[in-house]
Formats: structure tokens, sequence, C-alpha cells
């Protein structure tokens, strides 16, 4: 049932299953490929954790993951953010089991270690039995190094990683211009929907800067949009492009009017938005600021691909969670402006609930597109994933590599970056 | 117990059922208020949903555009289409105001089988339901299901 691994595959070497316009298939099936990632990869790499608004106050936390190890993202007491592991160092108790929370400390369940928001080891019920053997400061929650950027809060276990900032590189401006979105208020992500699909992680990680499935995949959405709007959305071989940022970072531009949300605000506002805008300027918006927030609403006009496992995607934070070879669960993280008006707030929900989640009229026919590739993937001894496409218009730039809107130009550059670390 | 009103709601419901298990999505959208929404919360002790993130609040317009995606062929999750058989049982009156409006809570099981592999929805749902000549017309439908806070698989279909 799975494809074969054979021993002249295990003994390929990894730079041969990379190549400049293609990779091996065995990249979506083979197990042992798999758990070199989770360690070459997940352990040896920034990765994203949580949104700053999902842990806004000292105490609030969240449970994730690094890899396939559970942790938890806290705020402490002093307002740094921390990445620990979700493990009593006792005998390895999760301490938390919900999803996010708020708590003074972190106390086991089995037999009651208590330990402080920044991971140290406070209390130990009953310690006679201990004498003096026990040494709590050598027992705290272990912690991961932690930076953040534009409000995105990263992990790594790699200690001597060079600095987010520098990982980030180019992609750092495209954040800033993502975070727009707030239109002057705080982002707020407010909730998220989650879902699985039966497939590697690294197609849905190719899928973010995919315009070329866009028409035909997500046709039926596209015919429950006005005509103005399925018109904004038809942008392949439209002006558009696709750029590799470096490390395996991608942005891909769909609407180039909306890569800044603050230029160009006089011009006209999107019939699906004169409702609203409307009703914000009888909240008595100024007229700027309506069309500032009538812009957050719609969202960036592009999707920012962030290795290994984030991407700021028009309207939204699209979080990757590799379960399996064959499997992998996703967070569509919805982004509102905290303290904004209700009625953009709304209309933001209810576009997102529009097109997003396992009810949406947009990702359950990604997630069955991703679903047969996994399964085709099945069929074939020594077949390859062809990623050729845009290479012959492919440029260079400051930032990297350019190629029109329905190029693979994101995806060369993830794997090229996934072979570095595979190979490191 | 007002045994007439319990079956009188019950009929309702199983017509309402029986009609999402045979994708007679037309007359289901017939079975609504205008003014009525069908959500489907992911937080269950959410209560504030039109400032929430559900995975479905449909007003009218969005109830169609919904049956229309399924209705169309061009959606490519719902190529073949998935087949669902739903159970709703333990149907309790929680409240009937003067003017006939009744809050109803019961319990749906649902199946679905698609391609070669099931899927099990498993829902508390909460109806507000108003009278309508001899019947009912669903104002409010909130589904809660179980799993709502965990992931969940594509549903092609209308729960």
């Amino acid at each position: 049932m799975n494809a074969p691994t054979s021993p002249d595959l295990l003994k390929r070497p990894l730079a041969d299953l990379v190549r400049e316009d293609r990779v091996h298939t065995s990249l979506y099936t083979d197990p042992a490929l798999f758990e070199a990632e989770m360690d070459r990869i997940f352990k040896n790499t920034w990765v994203w954790v949580a949104h700053e608004s999902e842990i806004p106050q000292p105490g609030h936390y969240k449970t994730h993951w690094v890899g396939r190890e559970p942790v938890i993202v806290v705020r402490d007491r002093n307002q740094a953010f921390r990445v620990l592991l979700n493990r009593c160092r006792h005998r390895a108790a999760t301490l938390c089991e919900h999803k996010k929370g708020k708590a003074a400390s972190f106390v086991c369940p089995y037999h009651g270690w208590a330990y402080a928001l920044d991971g140290s080891l406070r209390g130990v019920p009953h310690p006679e039995s201990y004498a003096d053997t026990l040494n709590k400061a050598e027992l705290p929650l272990v912690s991961l190094r932690v930076e953040s950027y534009a409000g995105m809060i990263f992990a790594t276990f790699k200690d001597d990683i060079e600095p987010l900032a520098d990982f980030l590189g180019p992609a750092k401006k495209w954040m800033d211009l993502f975070m727009k979105q707030g239109a002057g208020y705080p982002i707020k992500v407010p909730g998220e929907h989650r879902f699985r699909f039966p497939g590697n992680w690294k197609i849905q990680l190719e899928n973010t800067t995919d315009a070329y499935h866009f028409p035909l995949v997500h046709k039926s959405f596209l015919g429950s949009v006005d005509p103005q709007t399925e018109r904004m959305l038809d942008f392949v071989g439209g002006p558009g492009y696709v750029e590799d940022l470096g490390n395996g970072h991608s942005v891909m531009v769909m609407i180039p009017e909306l890569v800044d949300l603050e230029a160009n605000l006089d011009d006209p506002i999107p019939e699906r938005f004169e409702e609203l805008a409307q009703q914000l300027r009888a909240e008595g918006h100024d007229e700027q600021q309506v069309r500032r927030i009538v812009r957050a609403v719609g969202g960036s006009g592009f999707n920012l691909n962030l290795f290994p496992n984030v991407a700021c995607s028009m309207a939204f934070f699209r979080v990757l969670q590799p379960v399996s070879v064959k499997e992998t669960e996703i967070h569509h993280a919805v982004i509102t402006m905290d303290g904004g008006p209700d009625v953009a707030n709304q209309a933001r929900l209810r576009l997102h609930e529009h097109f997003q989640g396992p009810m949406g009229f947009g990702t359950p026919d990604d997630s069955e597109a991703w679903e047969r590739v996994q399964k085709g993937s099945q069929a074939g001894e020594d077949l390859w994933i062809m990623l050729n496409r845009g290479l012959p218009g492919e440029r260079v730039t400051p930032d990297g590599k350019v190629s029109d809107v329905s190029a693979e130009t994101g995806m060369r550059a993830a794997y090229q970056q996934w072979l570095k670390l595979m190979t490191a | 117990m007002n045994l007439p009103l319990l079956n009188s709601v019950t009929a309702f419901l199983w017509t309402e059922a029986d009609l999402l298990d045979h994708a007679e999505y037309d007359a289901w959208l017939d079975l609504w208020t205008p003014d009525g929404l069908y959500i489907v919360p992911i937080d269950p002790n959410a209560h504030d949903f039109a400032n929430t993130l559900n995975y479905a609040h449909d007003d009218a317009d969005m109830r169609s555009k919904r049956v229309t995606r399924l209705q169309s062929g061009h959606s490519v999750s719902t190529l073949p289409a998935a087949r669902t058989v739903r159970g709703v049982s333990r149907i309790r009156i929680l409240d009937q105001a003067a003017d006939g409006k009744v809050t109803v809570r019961g319990a749906q099981d649902l199946r679905d089988f698609r391609k070669d592999v099931y899927h099990q929805h498993t829902a508390d749902i909460t109806w507000t339901l108003v009278p309508h000549g001899d019947g009912w017309r669903i104002e409010r439908k909130v589904i809660r299901l179980i799993n709502s806070l965990d992931t969940l698989s594509t549903l092609g279909y209308i729960l």
C-alpha cells in the first residue's frame, strides 16, 4: 500500500531527491524521511507557536507543538514569552491538557509538583523522602529559545541558531505589510478552525503559494461571490508574481494594489463593502479611517509563506502541524481588529467562515485535492513531483528570485531550504 | 408533559433530518423563516455567535449559497457526494412562549460514508421553532458538535 521503500531508495543521497525543478515522491510517502524531518527540520529551525494576542496577559497560555513535542506557550509575570515542554520533570505527565487558558502556575495533576510561569520548579509535596538529594533548580520545565517579530512568536530547540530577524530576512517587510490588517488597532486572533487531512505536511506547504489551482478548485467559491470580487480573484495570468525570499520563505502577490493596504485609500470602495462603509460612517469614523477599516476587512493581496509551518495568507494565519508522514493538522486563525468596530469585525468573521474551515466553501476542496495527491503518490516506482512551472521566466531580484503569479517558485524555495536542513 | 406538542415537534424535526439525508435541499430551505440563522459554533459555551468565529453562521443568503454549492457539481470535495444517515432523538421541549415559539433540544448522531471512509459527527442541537400553519418553521438551529473544539473532517453536506 505504501510506496516501496526499497533498499536502493533508502541509500540514495538526499541531494538526489531534490532537484532544481522537481522533488522525489518519497518526500510525501517515506516514513523514514518524515522521522528525519521531525529531527533535522523541526528541532533545528525557528518554528511558529503563537500570535501574541493569543496570550494577552501574564498567566495566559496556549498549548501547541514544536515538531511533535507538546509545548506550553505562556506569557510570564514579567510579560516575557516562554515556550516550555509540556512534560513534568518527575515522571513525564503533561501539565496542561487545555488548548488555552490562564494559570498562576503549572501544577502536575499526578503528584502535585508545581512550576512557576517561567518553568522553574517551586514546590514538591512531601519533600522529606528526597532528603537533600532533590535540587529543584536542576528540574525546571525544559524551555526553548523564544523570539518574536510583528506579534508572531517563534521557538527553537537550536540554541546557537541565528536570530529570528536574520532567519526571516526579507520576509519581515511582508509581515509588516500584512499586519496593516489592524487598520491602526492591534491585531487579534479570537479563534481558529482546525481540521486534518490525510496527506503529508509539505503538500499544504506548497499550496500556500499555488495560484494555479485557484480558478478550478475554488470554482464553487467563486460562484458564490459578486462579479466584482470574482474578477478581483481572477489573478492567474495577471500582474501578480511569486518571489523566493530565501531561507525557504516565499511570497505570492495575487493583487498588487492590495499589497500596501494604506496606499491609494481614495480608490473606489469595492461594491461588496459599500454597506459596511456606510455603517462605519454612521458610527462617526472619518472617511480615511472608514477606508482603512474596509481595506483591513478585505485582507492583503498576498500570501506569505514562512518556512516551515506558518503563513500569513490574505486575511488569516495558516499553521501546519505534521502528525505523521500521511496526516497533517491545519489551523486557520481568523484576524480581527482589537477594539475595532463590531460591524467590521463581524464582516471579517463571516468572510472567514465563508471560505475557511471544514464547512467553508474553499478549504474542503483544497483538502480533497491534497488527499488525492497523497493517494496518487502510492502509484509508481520512481516518479517525481514536478515543480518546474515558471522556471523559464524566473529572474533574480534584490531579495531572491521572482516569476509569474502561478509559478512554482515558492515550492522550489521551500525545498531548497528543506534540503539544506536535512543535509546539515 | 404536552405529548401532542412533543409529537408535532418531533415529526417536524424528523422530516428535516429525512430531507437532509436525501439531499432535498430546496425543500429544506423552505423550512426556514426569512431571518433564520443556521449556526455551527466552535466554542460550545459561546452565545454571542455574531461576534464569535463559528464553523457556520448562515443567514438566508448563505444557506441558499451553501445549497447551490452542494448542487453545483463544481466542488470536488462533494464529488462523489457523501451518503449520510442521521438519527435525531432525545427530543426535549425546553420552552414554549406565549406566542407559540418553541425551544427544543435534541441529539443528532450522524454517520457519513464517502469513498472508503466512515465519519461520525455527534451533536447536541437546539432549535427555535415558530408555528407555521399546522406545522413549524425554523428560526434558529445551533449545532454543537461534541468535537467542535478539536479537528473536524470535511462536512460536504448539511448537518
